[in-house]
């Protein structure tokens, strides 16, 4: 068994056989479960890591079944940066989630009565753990999809694991939008298959499809894929899913779910259909820009408006998702398509801002929904009012959250910082100044809504509401992910370097 | 040669010095004031001793630079050249006095684990933007130094205190956005960021696409104009008067409006060079802004009853005098410009500090309050009267000196109004400072004071005079031993002598 192939089975296969160890009962399996899942997923996205940074892209089939009917995995840059992202972020949500769940008996405000969450949680999220290595490491089109249906199953319970009618509604809603999308993506791909006889990425790469059906496969499953990333105008059903799912699930679905599903969106763009974009394909890009410019600017508003401390992050989710979108009219060299076949077409800051802003907003955001779940715990309440004077009884949730924001907000020094330079950049060597207003536009706009939760956080009044304390290992989880977030602000230069190996990228 | 001297981490940790104690202090209680007191003290020592290590180490002709690559082509960089040292010894020294100060200014106060958090993060951003080796890291600082403050200004939780504070924030956020965008166009259009003595720039490129850059120049400068409060953009500094007087003091004179100020100068001189911006034009704008808005915050300054309001309109006004000298292309007006970073600040936390006297010990903040307040504080008032009468320019005061040095510039300027515009400046000086010093001393009480009482040595908390007295000495030395060349003076010659202007 070759390295990649040990590597790349564990970080499917690890969280799969801890999904299983949880279906026991008791305390001790659900830790045991977890620490399977973590340590293999860990291992496995830095043995890949090593293998791609010194030997370029890994590939292996499963079984051994050749193309184009077996189960390829291939890892390159992109790849396992999103599993290490995954990893990291997973942990510390699994970390988080033992001591959230913790106290059975003393049911919060999401927390179902009985239990039920607190049972059901480890088994849902390992699974969903199970389905995003999966995402990441897919090498065809039909294990992205079969992937993709687990992920979105899962995805959906977790948010019904909080037993209120709301949350209730709130998935059935998510799983509805995500069997809708899976179906066009799963029509993309018949379409693709007929027309080409292969399902591997790298295949349908080389075969440079254009023409036609391709056009119209990858428009079907872009709508499938964005639906799915909560890609505005089709956000509706993010806010309440992800506001009604439980603190740690919250974590999840904005930090990890909602990249798997953007993830595939890269790959196909850019990995399998890349180089055909140039030119033809720039109104496309540029549309898809263009979306992503509307979710900033409303989801920002919206963000504004929101007077529950989760839905608020919620439609921040809605925003940040923007700016992955705006990465894709910023990547051609010169506006117009003029270099149609050269290396020198594609934007490398662009392409780098774009991935490290998705792994940038994976930690912040996570550590700010812990942080929030933290003080929702604390006062059984979600409503920004009811957080009144918090920072000063839970300073470290607090800070986490705010070093969160300041990510999220694109301000020094922080990884958020970095990938709005590198997008700036891109936007403002090629003269798009339109481009370059809208990002630092919703930088600001990012700005106010942070404010508007540490506003409440900070007042001085102090309330007399119940107060319930808090583990600590539900403070520094949260902590840990905002201090990466910071942290991925002050060199860039290998995550850059790791991105550039492989194909996802199309030079 | 001390080995230390010529350790390449000295920047970084003078950046540390003042980092750790902030973070610390944070996890503290609130009731553990000696230790919190005691890191403050510590992190204030200790950056002072290596300031001065580093600027032994310059003097003997060694530079100093720390640097790791963030991203392709761009580092974070801490530089210890002549300019940095100029600003960040002014920060170290005057954050020690304003430490003391600020300890016993707010005794038994609540939220001063928060304070002092904040108060010590406020001085590493000053620090670390003072020796920022190129854009990128001094944006960084420059960003990190407005959500420093925050806190402070808003420290006393009033209505008025959130008011300053949003007003602050939406002026200061906007503007570091507009430094960000400037400072990207400006990596992608010359490909360095580098702060280089005389100028990063190549003309030729400069000349070869001079709309571009000319853009790129007014969106650096506007994002540094607001922290510089350059008429339009000075609207938050007044209302920002609000914050505790430690605050004040270290706002005016160290940290946030020299950010500005210092950035101005870091524009000029180290990224587009003053030769090359008077060509393009552009620093004659400069200056013209410079210039009026000297005159602005003179003639505002006129009629303010509150006493920090007064002092406010003041550092508007002279704080334009650094920007007006490093905008001619002269080098006499370059020293008195540099000079005015460092006699403006040590003078103006001198006015800060007793000001702050004066609200604290006998309630007194209006002008109109202030009779026969010299009698009660004498050693505060005297302070203040050296210090005013060091900021109208008065021999042999520190003000005399920078303005000298903008006077001659002015002479040899072709500029027809410079040399009035100082003079005029100086009449308005006069007009709104002295009347201050005759009411302190010469009138009779003529308001309620809420007298708090002696302190056990002096005429009130030696926490509180001491700073003042000592700062007061500071801005007299400056002048008397201006040509001691350990005096700002001294050492700005030195940095002109070795050709780092």
């Amino acid at each position: 068994m070759t390295d990649v192939a040990l590597w790349s089975t564990a970080a499917v296969a690890g969280p799969l056989l801890g999904a299983i160890l949880t279906l026991v009962r008791g305390r001790l399996f659900t830790q045991l479960g977890l620490a399977v899942a973590a340590a293999s997923s860990l291992l496995a996205g830095l043995g890949l890591t090593r293998i791609v940074a010194l030997e370029g892209p890994g590939r292996h089939l499963l079984g051994g079944w050749g193309a184009p009917l077996g189960i390829e995995l291939l890892a390159d840059g992109l790849a396992v940066i999103m599993l290490l992202t995954t990893a990291g972020v997973g942990s510390a949500v699994s970390l988080y989630a033992t001591a959230y769940f913790g106290d059975v008996d003393d049911p919060g405000m999401d927390v179902a009565p009985g239990g039920r969450a607190a049972r059901f949680f480890t088994p849902v999220w390992l699974l969903l753990w199970t389905s995003l290595n999966g995402v990441f490491l897919s090498g065809d089109l039909f294990n992205l999809y079969v992937n993709l249906e687990i992920l979105g199953l899962s995805a959906a319970a977790v948010v019904t694991l909080a037993v209120t009618a709301k949350a209730t509604l709130a998935g059935m809603r998510y799983l509805l939008v995500s069997l809708v999308g899976s179906m066009l993506f799963l029509l993309g791909v018949a379409l693709l298959y007929t027309a080409y006889g292969t399902l591997s990425l790298e295949g349908l790469a080389a075969a440079g499809p254009t023409g036609v059906v391709p056009a119209v496969a990858l428009g079907a499953m872009t709508v499938g894929l964005a639906a799915k990333t909560a890609l505005f105008p089709l956000h509706a059903w993010l806010p309440p899913a992800h506001s009604a799912a439980p603190a740690p699930g919250s974590a999840l679905l904005s930090a990890l779910v909602v990249k798997a599903s953007f993830y595939i969106i890269v790959r196909l763009w850019l990995h399998v259909y890349g180089v055909g974009l140039v030119g033809a394909g720039e109104g496309a890009l540029l549309f898809l820009g263009a979306l992503g410019a509307g979710a900033v600017v409303w989801g920002s508003l919206l963000a504004l408006r929101q007077l529950s401390l989760k839905r608020l992050i919620a439609y921040s989710t809605v925003a940040q998702i923007g700016y992955l979108f705006i990465m894709f009219p910023l990547l051609p060299e010169v506006a117009g398509g003029v270099a149609q076949e050269g290396e020198m077409g594609w934007r490398v800051d662009a392409w780098g801002g774009g991935i490290y802003h998705a792994v940038s907003h994976a930690f912040a955001k996570a550590a700010m929904f812990l942080a929030a779940g933290t003080m929702t715990y604390a006062v059984a309440d979600d409503s920004l009012p009811s957080i009144s004077g918090i920072a000063h009884r839970l300073p470290m949730s607090f800070l986490a959250f705010g070093l969160g924001g300041l990510s999220l907000a694109g301000l020094p020094p922080s990884g958020g910082f970095v990938a709005k330079w590198l997008m700036l950049s891109a936007a403002l060597a090629t003269d798009r100044w339109l481009w370059a207003g809208i990002i630092a536009l919703g930088g600001l706009l990012t700005i106010a809504y942070v404010l508007l939760v540490m506003r409440y956080a900070l007042e001085v009044r102090e309330t007399p509401t119940a107060f319930r304390s808090v583990p600590r290992r539900m403070e520094w989880t949260a902590m840990a992910l905002a201090l990466t977030a910071v942290a991925l602000g002050f060199r860039a230069v290998e995550i850059l370097d790791l991105l550039d190996v492989g194909g996802a990228a199309p030079w | 040669m001390i080995p230390i001297l010529d350790w390449a981490l000295l920047p970084l940790l003078v950046v540390l010095s003042s980092f750790v104690p902030g973070i610390w202090i944070m996890f503290l209680r609130e009731d553990q004031h000696g230790l919190r007191t005691g890191l403050n003290m510590a992190g204030a020592i200790a950056k002072f001793v290596l300031v001065i290590l580093m600027l032994q180490g310059v003097a003997m002709g060694l530079s100093y630079e720390w640097r790791i690559e963030v991203l392709p082509g761009i580092a974070f960089s801490l530089v210890g050249d002549g300019l940095a040292l100029l600003f960040v010894t002014l920060s170290a020294s005057l954050w020690l006095v304003t430490t003391v100060y600020a300890v016993g200014y707010l005794e038994g106060s609540p939220h001063r684990t928060r304070f002092f958090s904040f108060f010590s993060l406020c001085v590493t951003a000053t620090t670390g933007l003072a020796m920022a080796g190129d854009l990128f890291t001094f944006v960084i600082f420059y960003e990190a130094l407005t959500w420093a403050t925050y806190p402070l200004i808003v420290h006393r939780g009033s209505p008025e205190a959130i008011r300053a504070g949003r007003l602050y924030l939406i002026y200061t956020l906007t503007a570091g956005t507009v430094l960000v965008v400037g400072a990207v166009a400006l990596f992608a259009e010359a490909g360095t960021l580098d702060f280089v003595p005389g100028g990063a720039l190549d003309p030729e490129a400069v000349a070869g696409a001079p709309v571009r850059y000319l853009v790129i120049f007014f969106l650096l400068l506007g994002g540094l104009a607001v922290k510089a409060a350059l008429v339009p953009l000075h609207g938050w500094l007044p209302t920002a008067m609000v914050a505790p007087a430690p605050v004040s003091a270290l706002l005016h004179a160290v940290a946030v409006v020299k950010a500005g100020a210092f950035g101005v100068v870091r524009l000029l001189h180290s990224i587009f060079g003053i030769e090359l911006a008077t060509e393009m034009g552009v620093a004659i704008v400069v200056a013209m802004g410079a210039g009026f808005t000297i005159i602005y915050g003179s003639v505002r300054a006129l009629n303010q009853d509150d006493l920090k309001r007064r002092l406010a309109f003041s550092t508007v006004s002279q704080l334009s005098y650094v920007a007006l000298g490093v905008a001619l292309l002269l080098p006499a007006s370059h020293i008195g410009g540099l000079v005015h970073l460092v006699h403006q600040g040590i003078m103006k936390i001198t006015l800060f500090f007793c000001a702050g006297v004066l609200s604290e010990v006998l309630g007194v903040k209006r002008v109109s309050d202030m009779g026969g307040v010299g009698r009660r504080l004498p050693l505060t008032m005297g302070a203040f009267s050296i210090a005013a009468l060091g900021m109208v320019g008065l021999p042999p005061m520190a003000g005399f000196i920078s303005k000298w040095y903008l006077g001659i510039g002015g002479l040899g300027s072709d500029l027809p109004w410079v040399v009035p515009v100082l003079l005029a400046s100086s009449l308005l000086n006069a007009a709104y400072f002295l009347p201050i010093v005759r009411t302190a001393w010469f009138d009779d009480r003529n308001s309620e004071w809420k007298d708090s009482g002696r302190g056990a040595f002096l005429e009130a908390d030696w926490r509180l005079v001491l700073p003042a007295v000592t700062t007061a000495l500071l801005a007299l030395g400056c002048g008397l031993l201006a040509g001691s060349e350990w005096s700002p003076l001294g050492w700005t010659l030195l940095l002109v002598e070795r050709g780092h202007l």
